[in-house]
């Protein structure tokens, strides 16, 4: 039975501490004129993405290349589920094909672990519903640990999460990643955008955090999306900005610790209203590069694991 | 089994001192020679030598290489890098000592080469081994050897700076 | 030729005594500490065993017509049987709907052809049960139903179900409500709590219940006509009954076995057999609930059976539908999980819902001479567990493998004639 990457809870802290350090190498590789090494040859990872998400896609697509795995993609629009085929059968005919890992974005919460159950093909949750997207905070909590050179954790940390946490899967795994290795989060929200119960501490304006004493370390808007106005969530984009916003005003605040983080596709204007390429903080394109090496690491940190039929470990090792 | 030392510190540090020498006889002026230790026995040997050659009145560049991710046996056991590879410099034309603690079975060293290649094109690459105990399964062979060390296939070897142990 | 029960304890709502009983021709004919077998007679040697009333279930889905490949009235009538079940009240919500006289006399004929248990139809509230209409009360009242819900759903539309309350009066009929204020609701998937907010999935507040329960209240308050409340499930819905009572108000209400022993936490194994409308909700609320079964502010223990198909449960859990079985398990679970004595038990599940069905001259009846012979014989103190492969339901979809149960039918008596008989269906 493979291992699997479905949550960082399940990972825990000493998982998530395994990843980033494997991930460091994984940036090495990057660096390299040849980016590409055979680690992983001969292995097939399929990506099934049942939600779109291109730039998710292809940073797990790229990541497995770059491993020299081969790549397969299943793409929904295309497929039988519109035929009324089930999840089930589904995976399992892509698992008959012979698949080492699926990479699996679903609309659904806990889909990825029922898929889980159905293959013995290791399972990688790139994202289900609002609840888990465990390598989003892998890379969040990597970008950080290496812009802030903090390879050991982050206690004392203090990091702001700014926007539509109850809707976000984002937020979710990043909180458990950061929280993982020791850093405070804060969630800064209107009760509205909130889960029902919240154990974080809770802001209910940016300005409260900002004008903390020695304001925060990381602050990590979230993408606000367009039809939340129409849940009467809130009441007008202007009215989010002003009040959650990153205004050019409070760029021209933030302490010259502040680290500012996106997890992408941003709404310019309306979370981040001032261009990120002019905030000195700003970690947004590291977060996107960091991604392939993070997800290197958990493809390899899955695949490479030993297949007890196969194993060696009587022989010799060098 | 009992261990069995085969090597003391001082034989060690001789064999040390007298591949630094080797090494530096080989390439004359030592002009775009780099050492780069493979992980994780080569890396201190490296060093050492990397030391030796410094005492000796040369300089040298030190690296030290990961080849995890190019070794054959991903999957059949647990395969974790030791350690962010940094080959110390540019590879395209240098002339590259790899450098490890035990020569066994060559497989290690195919990697290390296989990662090499990956940095660029070298002039040359060398190999220097403190302790080269047979059973080769590559056609891989030593350039600079501290100690040939008959063993059997199931014995173990631990190299480290306090000596070489057979167990 | 007559059926002799000897060596039981008969425990019904006059108390608990040991004793034996003759059966013939669908009645009880005598009961007696110690009765003499006449030859010829059949015999159960019920030592040990309790003999009850027959239980009655106010809320079982049989899904005939029109979901038959997950329940038949056939199937689900046998998983009455062997649950101690000798009359089952057929919840409207089929297709077609159970909203007009044909769909109803087809209900009850099914019923009667399979002979496992009395299937009583309840009927719609609206036509279609969406809402909008009311079905034709009076005419459902004439073919025999008296129970009208649109279960499932409730009827969202006060004036509607003000006028519907109103309808009622005079027609011998009780409305029963599935409480749920579905703006509330939308998309959701589980109890909104803890657990929720931690798997990110859309909450179903206890509030959208407990509006439902009070509009309904004051309702009855207004008109005059009684209320039953279907599968309570909030800590404060269940104040809301016990107030309602204590004013004097005609209202009823039952919980399901499920919301007496199973929590929200249950949904972090991304399991949809725990998926159920209303929602599995926290420790507090199962306490609550069961509170208010041993206060008598809960009349009844009802099912809510709820056969689907082992595909259909394998979906995500916000795709898959809401719904468990628990005909077959209601009183292994109800011994289990109830800290009360036996014949509180026992009246949750056979007179007291009897008597809110309508059916109380034939079902739920005390053990004398002259009663008519609906009766379970169930040992109290079996532990077992539930295999999903030998249950008689034609589905599988029960959250209770694994859950240690207490007490198991062994027959069950309908109209004097055992359609269980050691724990094995007669037909």
């Amino acid at each position: 039975m493979s291992r699997s990457l479905l949550s960082i809870e399940e990972l825990g802290t000493a998982g998530v501490q395994r990843i980033l350090d494997l991930a460091d190498t994984m940036a090495e590789v990057n660096r390299r004129p040849n980016p590409k090494v055979p680690a992983l040859r001969g292995k097939t990872v399929c990506s099934v993405f049942f939600e779109d998400s291109t730039r998710t896609r292809l940073s797990f697509e790229t990541a497995a290349k770059r491993l020299s795995a081969d790549t397969m993609t299943f793409a929904v629009s295309q497929s039988s589920l519109n035929k009324g085929e089930s999840l089930r059968d589904t995976i399992e005919t892509i698992a008959a094909m012979g698949v080492d890992a699926f990479v699996i974005r679903h609309k659904s919460t806990g889909a990825p672990w029922l898929v889980d159950g159905w293959t013995n093909a290791a399972v990688i949750n790139a994202g289900d519903g609002w609840h888990s997207h465990p390598t989003q905070g892998l890379l969040d909590t990597y970008t950080v640990r290496t812009a802030l050179n903090r390879p050991d954790g982050f206690d004392g940390l203090r990091v702001a999460i700014v926007g539509d946490i109850k809707h976000s899967r984002v937020a979710r795994s990043t909180t458990a990643a950061f929280t993982a290795l020791g850093a405070d989060v804060t969630w800064v929200a209107p009760r509205t955008l909130l889960p029902p119960v919240v154990h974080e501490h809770v802001e209910n304006d940016i300005d409260a955090v900002l004008d903390r004493d020695g304001g925060v370390d990381v602050l990590y808007m979230l993408r606000m999306q367009q039809e939340r106005m129409n849940e009467a969530l809130v009441p007008n984009l202007r009215e989010y900005t002003a009040r959650f916003g990153l205004t050019p005003e409070r760029a021209a605040r933030l302490a010259p610790h502040t680290l500012v983080m996106h997890p992408g596709p941003m709404n310019r204007g309306v979370e981040v209203a001032v261009d990120p390429a002019e905030l000195p903080g700003a970690l947004i394109t590291q977060q996107v590069t960091n991604g392939i090496a993070v997800r290197m690491a958990v493809l390899f940190d899955l695949l490479s694991a030993e297949s007890p039929e196969q194993s060696l470990t009587e022989g010799p090792t060098t | 089994m009992a261990d069995k030392r085969v090597l003391t510190p001082d034989d060690v540090r001789r064999a040390t001192t007298r591949m630094a020498h080797e090494i530096i006889e080989r390439n004359q002026g030592l002009d775009g020679v780099v050492l780069i230790g493979i992980q994780t026995g080569g890396v201190w040997l490296a060093d050492a030598l990397g030391s030796e050659i410094a005492r000796i009145g040369e300089s040298i560049h030190v690296g030290s290489i990961d080849a995890s991710l190019y070794r054959d046996d991903i999957g059949l056991r647990p395969v974790s890098p030791a350690a962010v590879s940094d080959v110390g410099g540019d590879v395209d034309g240098a002339t590259i000592v790899l450098v490890d603690d035990v020569l066994f079975t060559g497989r290690t060293v195919r990697a290390a080469l296989d990662a090499l290649g990956d940095y660029g094109r070298p002039k040359a690459v060398q190999l220097a081994v403190l302790v080269d105990r047979g059973h080769r399964e590559l056609p891989i062979r030593p350039d600079y050897v501290g100690k040939n060390l008959p063993t059997s296939g199931d014995e173990t070897v631990t190299v480290t700076v306090d000596g070489v142990v057979i167990s | 030729m007559s059926l002799l029960i000897t060596g039981a304890t008969l425990l019904d709502q006059n108390g608990r005594r040991g004793g034996a009983l003759r059966i013939e021709d669908g009645a009880i004919t005598e009961v007696g500490e110690n009765l003499e077998s006449i030859d010829g007679d059949d015999l159960i040697d019920a030592s040990g065993l309790v003999v009850s009333p027959g239980f009655v279930d106010l809320h079982t889905h049989l899904r005939e017509p029109g979901r038959e490949e997950a329940e038949t009235i056939e199937t689900g009538s046998r998983a009455a049987a062997l649950g101690g079940y000798t009359a089952v009240v057929a919840m409207p919500n089929t297709d077609p709907t159970q909203d007009c006289v044909s769909v109803v006399e087809f209900v009850r004929r099914q019923g009667q052809a399979a002979g496992l248990c009395d299937v009583h139809p309840s009927a719609s509230i609206t036509v279609g049960r969406a809402g909008t209409q009311l079905t034709p009360f009076a005419e459902l009242a004439a073919a025999g139903v008296k129970l009208f819900t649109d279960d499932g759903n409730g009827v969202q539309d006060p004036l509607l179900m003000r006028r519907a309350f109103e309808y009622a009066l005079g027609l011998d009929v009780t409305m029963a409500q599935h409480c749920e204020v579905e703006r509330l609701t939308g998309g959701a998937v589980m109890h909104e709590g803890d657990c929720c907010s931690h798997l990110g999935l859309p909450g179903w507040p206890s509030l959208a219940e407990e509006l439902m329960v009070h509009r309904d209240i004051e309702l009855v308050r207004l008109t005059g006509a009684p209320a039953h409340f279907l599968h309570l499930s909030t800590s404060r819905s269940v104040e809301l009954v016990r107030m309602a009572k204590a004013d004097g108000l005609p209202v009823t209400a039952e919980a399901t076995p499920h919301h007496i022993s199973l929590t929200d936490e249950l949904l972090r194994s991304y399991s949809a057999i725990y998926k159920v409308n209303p929602p599995l909700r926290t420790m507090d609320d199962v306490e609550a609930v069961r509170e208010g079964l041993l206060d008598g502010t809960i009349d009844a223990l009802a099912t809510d059976h709820a056969p689907h198909v082992s595909e259909s449960k394998e979906q995500p859990l916000d795709q898959a539908p809401p719904g468990m079985l628990g005909l077959e398990t209601a009183l292994g679970v109800a011994i289990a999980h109830l800290d009360t004595d036996l014949a509180t038990v026992v009246g949750a599940l056979s007179w007291k819902p009897a008597a809110i069905a309508g059916i109380g001259d034939a079902h739920g009846r005390p053990i004398e001479a002259g009663e008519p012979a609906n009766l379970t014989v169930f040992d109290p103190t079996e532990e077992w567990e539930v295999v999903p492969a030998r249950l008689a339901s034609k589905s599988r979809n029960t959250p209770y493998v694994g859950v240690p149960l207490r007490g198991k039918v062994k027959h069950t008596i309908l109209n004097g004639v055992p359609t269980v008989k050691d724990g094995v269906a007669q037909k």
